[in-house]
């Protein structure tokens, strides 16, 4: 792309920064597109799931809809309520794009074809992703309004927490690899894909992930039932669009940047000789993760906030923090094996580190698991004792509809068992 | 000097950084010095980027950015009085403004050659004068970083200290805000 500026007789500085430029409105605009399509497909499979037909009006199986859609919201109004602090309310949706479009930018798309292969690729995802916590803020303080604010609350909570896990789970794969570099972590899965080594991590990486966007089932931030919408609350016409464009945006690439982490990106069969090959299982693998949020978001009711963090701090952050931990000491304790031959050779050189890891991963989840489900099976058993006692008019809960016979009013519980 | 592209970008990175940094403290609505805090702390992360330290950028703004200066705004909302405050809360702007100067002197002295009459040697990084060559860049990686902060020869202690003293300050964060009774 700079060749053909310099072709044209620009000067060698400012066709390297018109050839970038032109790079990066072509990638941008290319991802910035794909929520038309992954717009209908969300609606369709989450019909399918509701025992719906969703879209079928618009083109062939309704994949046209998102087109009028679009129209329509461009005709409507942005409608300014009085008192919005103005700069932070129209700012907010400018960044929010702004913020998950930047993600692009390290995301390998076939061996020659990233944005900018950065040294520091994976920490670029984490922090660029950080930065739609402050749009959100922003928006709900801009709003002016109290359901607008309440998301944000939620927001900042939830998004520093589940941070944690995330940051975590992303560092398993960088250590295997011993690159924070997309395109390294891609070449590394030549032989295995990293979630045959760490499948823990990888489901942990992809749990914090969706709270991170806030999907179902973490999707406190917007919950219809109780917030409206949240954040975007007061935002109409192309405004609010931007924001829902964010959104799915933002899960697509999560899918893509879970592809290239734990899936192998773009290898597969002759993806090496033929970028478009790469490029192909990006996106097939890509699209079957999205699947499986997708499948995550319409099956499990939304948590409620306690739990949601009870389960992020109590549960997620020790398992990822001894998950590190763990396999740190594997890798740093197994000798470099000879990774010189052919493909097959190479298969079999790897493997003992590969199955190791893969057992040591599985032995995590599985004592985690076990962990979880004693706690599970106590708080059950100590719930069931206290709604015996309820019932059997032993525990101090209330004295509704006798309150004549007893005076004794305990309002707290469960200080006494 | 030929304007190059690097410094461009350097003059609109400083310029976020500065007016970013004057706004937060002329702005009297507080929740807008926090947004105007973000936007210097950018522009710091860019200059990282120009000065090829792209590790530290990254965590200029996942750490600055996207954790601190996020929970400055989440305590500014939890204290919705001080939203509408539009005076400024005391008169100790001279102080602060005779301390920035002292501040800017000493940096000044120390950090540039405008010094070297005067101290005799300072402890820049060798700015290239007019008739120097650019000194030669050495890159540092995450590598490098990590290497020198685990090993012996390297920054391991310091290193473990500032662990210890984040770890007991997050113990006594969770015991002061501990409820009584649980202790």
């Amino acid at each position: 792309m700079v060749g053909i500026f310099e072709d044209l007789g620009f000067e060698a500085g400012l066709a390297a920064v018109l050839g970038n430029l032109v790079g990066v409105v072509v990638l941008a605009t290319v991802f910035l597109l794909l929520p038309i399509f992954t717009i209908w497909v969300e609606r369709k499979v989450a019909a399918r799931f509701q025992n719906r037909i969703g879209p079928n009006r618009v083109g062939p199986y309704g994949i046209l809809q998102s087109f009028p859609d679009v129209v329509k919201l461009l005709g409507k109004e942005l409608i300014l309520p009085r008192n919005v602090d103005k700069i932070p309310y129209l700012l907010s949706p400018i960044i929010m794009v702004a913020a998950v479009v930047l993600i692009v930018a390290v995301i390998p798309l076939a061996p020659t074809i990233i944005g900018t292969d950065l040294s520091i690729g994976a920490l670029y995802f984490v922090s660029v992703g950080s930065l739609t916590t402050i749009a959100i803020v922003m928006a709900g303080w801009g709003s002016n309004n109290k359901y607008a604010l309440l998301g944000a609350f939620r927001t900042v909570a939830q998004l520093i927490s589940y941070e944690i896990p995330l940051v975590f789970s992303l560092l398993i794969p960088i250590l295997l690899v011993g690159s924070l570099s997309m395109q390294t972590i891609v070449e590394f899965q030549d032989t295995y894909w990293i979630i045959f080594y760490v499948p823990t991590a990888a489901v942990i990486f992809l749990v914090s992930n969706i709270a991170e966007i806030g999907r179902a089932p973490f999707d406190l931030i917007e919950a219809e039932s109780e917030l409206i919408a949240g954040y975007m609350i007061e935002y109409s016409g192309m405004a609010f669009a931007m924001f829902y464009l964010a959104e799915f945006l933002h899960a697509f690439l999560v899918a893509v940047i879970f592809s290239v982490l734990f899936l192998g990106g773009w290898q597969g069969p002759l993806a090496q000789d033929v970028p478009v090959l790469g490029i192909a299982y990006l996106t097939i693998k890509s699209f079957i993760v999205y699947f499986a949020m997708l499948w995550v978001r319409m099956t499990l009711p939304r948590f409620r906030i306690d739990h949601l963090m009870a389960f992020n701090w109590k549960f997620l952050v020790p398992v990822s923090i001894v998950h590190v931990l763990v396999t740190a000491g594997i890798w740093s304790a197994l000798p470099e094996p000879d990774l010189s031959g052919g493909w097959f050779a190479r298969l079999g050189e790897e493997f003992p580190r590969m199955a190791l890891n893969l057992v040591a991963s599985v032995v995590i989840a599985v004592v985690s698991l076990r962990l979880l489900r004693q706690y599970a099976e106590q708080e059950r058993q100590r719930l069931s004792e206290v709604t015996a006692m309820v019932e059997h008019k032993q525990y101090p809960l209330a004295t509704t509809g006798q309150g004549a016979q007893s005076n004794v009013i305990v309002v707290g519980t469960g200080s006494g068992d | 000097m030929e304007l190059t592209w690097q410094a461009i970008a350097f003059f609109i990175f400083s310029a976020l950084t500065l007016g970013g940094g004057f706004a937060v403290v002329t702005q009297r609505n507080i929740f807008h010095a926090a947004l105007f805090l973000m936007l210097s702390l950018f522009g710091t992360a860019g200059l990282f980027v120009l000065l090829i330290a792209p590790f530290l950028a990254a965590v200029q703004v996942l750490v600055y950015i996207g954790a601190i200066a996020i929970l400055v705004l989440f305590a500014i909302m939890l204290t919705r009085r001080l939203m509408g405050l539009t005076i400024s809360l005391n008169q100790q702007w001279p102080a602060a403004a005779l301390a920035m100067l002292v501040l800017f002197g000493v940096l000044l002295l120390v950090l540039t050659p405008v010094g070297d009459d005067i101290l005799g040697q300072n402890w820049s990084a060798n700015l290239p004068t007019d008739g120097d060559t650019a000194p030669e860049v050495t890159y540092i990686t995450v590598r490098e970083i990590g290497v020198a902060f685990s090993t012996q020869n390297g920054f391991v202690l310091p290193f473990e200290i500032v662990s210890l003293l984040l770890t007991s300050a997050l113990i006594g964060a969770i015991v002061v805000a501990r409820e009584d009774e649980a202790i």
